[in-house]
């Protein structure tokens, strides 16, 4: 912008402000900036487009094609053996299973997580007491702690509690190891709220409880959305926690997926294998689609530091 | 601030009710989970593996001291050796690449580009998705039979090779494409909210004063960008370390060893070989990693405040 | 005169930070009591103490009779309001004001009386069904007063309630709150740093600085006869005129000139000489006709001068010393001329230079 300008500059030297008026610059720097976005705008669209193409095309069209045309002939095949035929190990009944599983891991894993972290956001920020500041510190610096130094731990917890194994199990790792990132954000995020409506609550007689549900729930509903967006991405794409904690049975979504697509066995069918994660992928992606401003505030609050 | 800091009852005045210590009860109660998620998982699990990383575990935990022979066999295997070296190729390549185009894609759009919202949106929408998937995607982008090299073969470059998952000498790479595809566009977002948070007099200032835009980048605005900096450096850093599921999906770690990392000579230790002891002394090395990445930041963040 | 709230010895630290010391204060049933001082003088937190939103490291309180020092603030018998209003955003104003009855389990019937009743007293029967983003600045202190006012109780604590509007609104709800205190008769106890609302509005004004009562006074004796020189200096806009000089034998050299201290009236009656400073307010000195009677005449020369309408501001030179005077808005004085100025020692106020109390 400033080159340009400077460029324009002698012609309007001469005669005051005459001449000719500036030209709407499509200079050389404009092509260079939506040329450099668009070759990066490439980058990160063709794979979903390679995905989507990919999964509706046969066998015989891909073996002899070109990964980035369209398909020739449509076909929902893959589509329809990806979710119920698609075999791992000794399971033929597609991700379908994995996709019921990661529902019921993801739903009370969601409610959980969300209300244990809002209200110890809540206590953290309106409420705090003795060592609350040092609970919090644990749990942030707890985020940065590789997950494989916990893992064995947790496994011999679970074992103890009778829970290793179990869909409850997995529930509560997500639970756990989701409460820094969702703490944090809704411990900033009541610290932003006037202190004074927290006092003039106090001065009305309501305490911990009815201040949250009656004062605090209503005015934040777009922080438990974010939440809820970070939390349906985060445990939907796990796959170290489901591997470790569940067995085949339990597996979720994408530890299945992983199996299917590298199973050593049979002949690669490409087309079902990208049927299937598409699949995977499609919770994720409808949850940003749909949410567009919500998830990048969600990212935003990730990234403040604690 | 503390609004209702409750007081020990026992630094409590004479003129105090004895019902202090239950103040503030329903903020304990309710913070419990918080309180043993923290102690027993996070404090509890790190140094219960730390301490059995010195012990001879096998298939089964148990406190038979060995001192630090579990690290002398790690760092004498090869197997931990080749994945360190490739840990370290793709960290230092993901982080400078993934800062480069997170900033550089920020800062162009910045530059109040038509459709900024759509473009943001393909940027990040990778970002969204699982590693798994990503692997996945990727693995068959890389495919050399179907995939892209086939492509240009078939364009009439029969010279073209670009097989990377399948040449050990660029397979790091190969997952390196992936990993940037899927998380640059996350370090793109906190650039350019950074880069919004800007006072726009800052530029009017640089433009009277005649700064090209670019000099004016380098110059004044990166340097007011440090803290964005050092937050994205924070969350790259991290997440370097705990690279594994990318790699499960895309190589499985293949070909041969050429793509082994840390984390997944952990898991294989724990869950695969019955070598508790190498599992837990490798990982107890993860996290010697990611407390030297996070002390620096840590002084620098947090020491310089108190002492200002 | 019965009191209504009584602090006994009040501390309150903040780590090794200590925000009140030792502070002992009585206020009157029914009295208006001023808290006034700079940011960070203590004034809002002891404000806060006394609502019971801030734990005392030490000492009591007492409201109405009763040791409230440890009573939750919905036990204590106060209504409060605050600067940013505090309303309830997802609530009607009827909500707002009934929120505290509901707490308190208080009969339906009852809430809608008292409802009603502060609705009218505000005049806000209008705006019950409203939210409060539906509500202008004004409106929304009128609510944020009426939900301590529905509350019934003798004590109201006002936390800058009107620094968050505009100057010609703040000095409509400034008569209001006057007006309302004369028609209720309880005990208000106002936070602020802006004086002018101190002086209009307060019985008595407590300075504070430093987490310590500075003065508590009427506004006259505080405006009259500030006790030490913060006080002085902190009261009165334009501030106090301050020369340093010496007192010696009941009167006041400073330079060359001597001002005789006759008609001042001093604390003890001997008061020995001393280095000090005399406080001279710009509207205390006088112009023009009636220099001729004043008891001390000077000649100053004019600086600067800054017309401001209802008066002037002229900075002038006393000697070596910058002095302001105020005059009327009428006044026709140029820099550079010389003004004949008069003053009286009995309206000016004498500091120890050491102590900077008052002599």
């Amino acid at each position: 912008m400033a080159n340009s300008d400077t460029m324009a500059a002698p012609a309007a030297l001469a005669a005051g402000p005459r001449g000719p008026k500036p030209k709407r610059r499509m200079t050389r720097g404009n092509i260079m900036v939506y040329g450099t976005l668009f070759i990066f705008a490439l980058y990160y669209a063709l794979p979903l487009y390679v995905m989507v193409v990919t999964s509706l095309k046969g066998m015989p069209e891909i073996r002899m094609g070109n990964i980035f045309a369209p398909p020739m002939e449509v076909t929902f095949e893959p589509w329809v053996k990806a979710w119920s035929q698609a075999c791992t190990g000794i399971n033929c009944d597609g991700l379908s299973r994995g996709f019921w599983n990661s529902v019921r891991i993801l739903i009370p894993s969601l409610i959980l997580s969300v209300a244990v972290a809002s209200v110890n956001g809540y206590a953290l920020s309106m409420w705090k007491f003795k060592g609350s500041e040092v609970f919090f510190g644990i749990l942030m610096i707890g985020a940065f702690i590789p997950y494989q130094v916990m893992l064995y731990p947790i496994v011999i917890l679970l074992r103890e509690a009778g829970l290793y194994g179990s869909l409850t199990g997995l529930v509560l790792v997500h639970v756990a190891f989701g409460m820094p990132i969702n703490t944090l954000l809704f411990r900033n995020y009541f610290a932003s709220i006037p202190e004074e409506l927290f006092k003039a609550a106090r001065v009305d007689g309501a305490g911990f409880w009815a201040i949250f549900f009656k004062i605090m729930l209503p005015m934040s509903l777009p922080i438990f959305v974010v939440s809820l967006i970070i939390q349906v991405t985060g445990i939907w794409n796990d796959f170290l926690f489901g591997a470790s904690f569940t067995g085949p049975d339990l597996y979720p979504m994408t530890v299945q997926l992983n199996n299917i697509v590298n199973s050593v066995q049979g002949v690669k069918e490409y087309n079902v294998n990208m049927a299937a994660t598409l699949l995977t992928g499609l919770v994720p992606l409808t949850i940003y689609f749909v949410s567009g401003k919500l998830f990048v505030r969600g990212i935003a609050a990730g990234a403040v530091k604690g | 601030m503390a609004l209702s800091e409750a007081t020990d009852a026992g630094q409590a005045g004479p003129t105090k009710k004895p019902t202090r210590l239950f103040k503030n009860m329903a903020s304990k109660i309710a913070a419990l989970p918080m309180v043993f998620t923290a102690l027993v998982i996070f404090v509890g699990g790190t140094v219960w593996t730390i301490v059995y990383s010195f012990t001879g575990s096998g298939l089964l935990p148990r406190l038979k001291w060995v001192g630090l022979d579990q690290y002398e066999r790690l760092w004498n295997s090869r197997k931990w050796l080749v994945s360190i070296e490739n840990l370290a190729i793709y960290g230092i390549c993901s982080l400078i690449l993934t800062l480069v185009i997170g900033f550089t894609l920020a800062a162009l759009l910045d530059r109040k580009v038509r459709g900024e919202g759509a473009l943001r949106t393909i940027f990040l929408y990778p970002f969204a998705l699982s590693f798994i998937v990503t692997g996945l995607i990727w693995q068959w982008i890389l495919n050399p039979d179907l995939g892209l090299q086939s492509v240009v073969r078939g364009m009439g470059w029969e010279a073209f090779t670009f097989d990377p998952l399948n040449n050990s000498s660029l397979v790091m790479f190969g997952l390196l494409i992936a990993g940037l595809w899927q998380g640059t566009g996350l370090i793109m977002c906190i650039m350019l909210a950074g880069l919004r948070g800007i006072d726009e007099d800052i530029w009017k200032a640089a433009r009277v004063d005649g700064i090209g835009t670019v000099k004016t980048y380098i110059r004044v605005i990166i340097p007011m960008m440090r803290p964005v900096f050092v937050t994205s450096l924070v969350l790259i850093g991290s997440g370097i370390v705990k690279l594994y599921d990318l790699v499960v999906a895309q190589t499985s770690g293949g070909p041969g060893l050429s793509s082994q990392v840390p984390a997944m000579y952990v898991m294989t230790a724990m869950f695969g070989g019955q070598n508790l002891g190498q599992g837990f002394a490798a990982s107890t090395m993860m996290l010697v990693s990611v407390v030297i990445i996070l002390v620096p930041w840590a002084i620098l963040e947090f020491g310089g405040k108190k002492r200002g | 005169m019965t009191n209504s709230i009584e602090i006994k010895n009040l501390d309150l630290s903040f780590g090794a930070v200590k925000v009140l010391q030792d502070l002992n204060l009585n206020i009157g049933t029914g009295e208006f009591l001023v808290l006034l001082g700079s940011s960070g003088c203590g004034k809002s937190t002891l404000l806060n103490c006394i609502a019971g939103l801030l734990e005392v490291t030490d000492g009591q309180i007492f409201i109405k009779g009763k040791n409230v020092t440890w009573a939750e603030p919905s036990e204590r018998g106060i209504g409060m309001v605050f600067q940013s209003y505090a309303l309830y955003p997802q609530m009607t104003v009827k909500g707002n004001l009934s929120f505290g009855l509901k707490n308190a389990r208080v009969p339906k019937a009852e809430i809608e009386k008292r409802v009603a009743r502060a609705a009218e007293i505000l005049q806000i029967e209008a705006l019950l069904d409203r939210k409060p983003g539906a509500l202008s600045g004004g409106q929304r202190q009128r609510v944020a007063i009426g939900r301590a006012l529905v509350r019934d109780v003798d004590v109201f604590l006002f936390d800058e309630p009107l620094s968050n509007l505009d100057a010609k609104l703040r000095v409509d709800l400034r008569v209001e709150l006057k007006r309302l205190h004369n028609q209720l008769q309880n005990t208000m106890v106002y936070v602020t740093h802006d004086q002018v609302e101190a002086m209009t509005l307060a019985d008595r004004i407590a300075v504070m600085k430093g987490g310590k009562i500075m003065q508590l006074g009427t506004p006259d004796e505080i405006y009259n006869q500030p006790r030490n020189l913060y006080v002085a200096d902190f009261i009165g806009s334009p501030s106090m005129n301050f020369l340093e000089g010496n007192l010696e034998g009941g009167a006041f050299m400073v330079d060359d000139m001597t001002l005789p201290m006759t008609g001042y009236d001093f604390a003890a009656p001997q008061t020995a000489d001393r280095p000090a400073i005399i406080g001279i307010r710009p509207e205390h000195v006088v112009t023009g006709e009636l220099v001729r009677n004043a008891p001390l005449q000077f000649e100053a020369d004019v600086d600067l001068v800054e017309p401001m309408g209802s008066d002037t501001l002229v900075y002038a030179k006393l000697g070596q010393h910058s002095f302001r005077i105020r005059m009327d808005g009428q006044a026709r004085v140029h820099a550079g001329e010389a003004l004949a100025i008069g003053i009286d020692p009995a309206r000016a106020s004498l500091f120890d230079k050491a102590t900077e109390d008052r002599l």
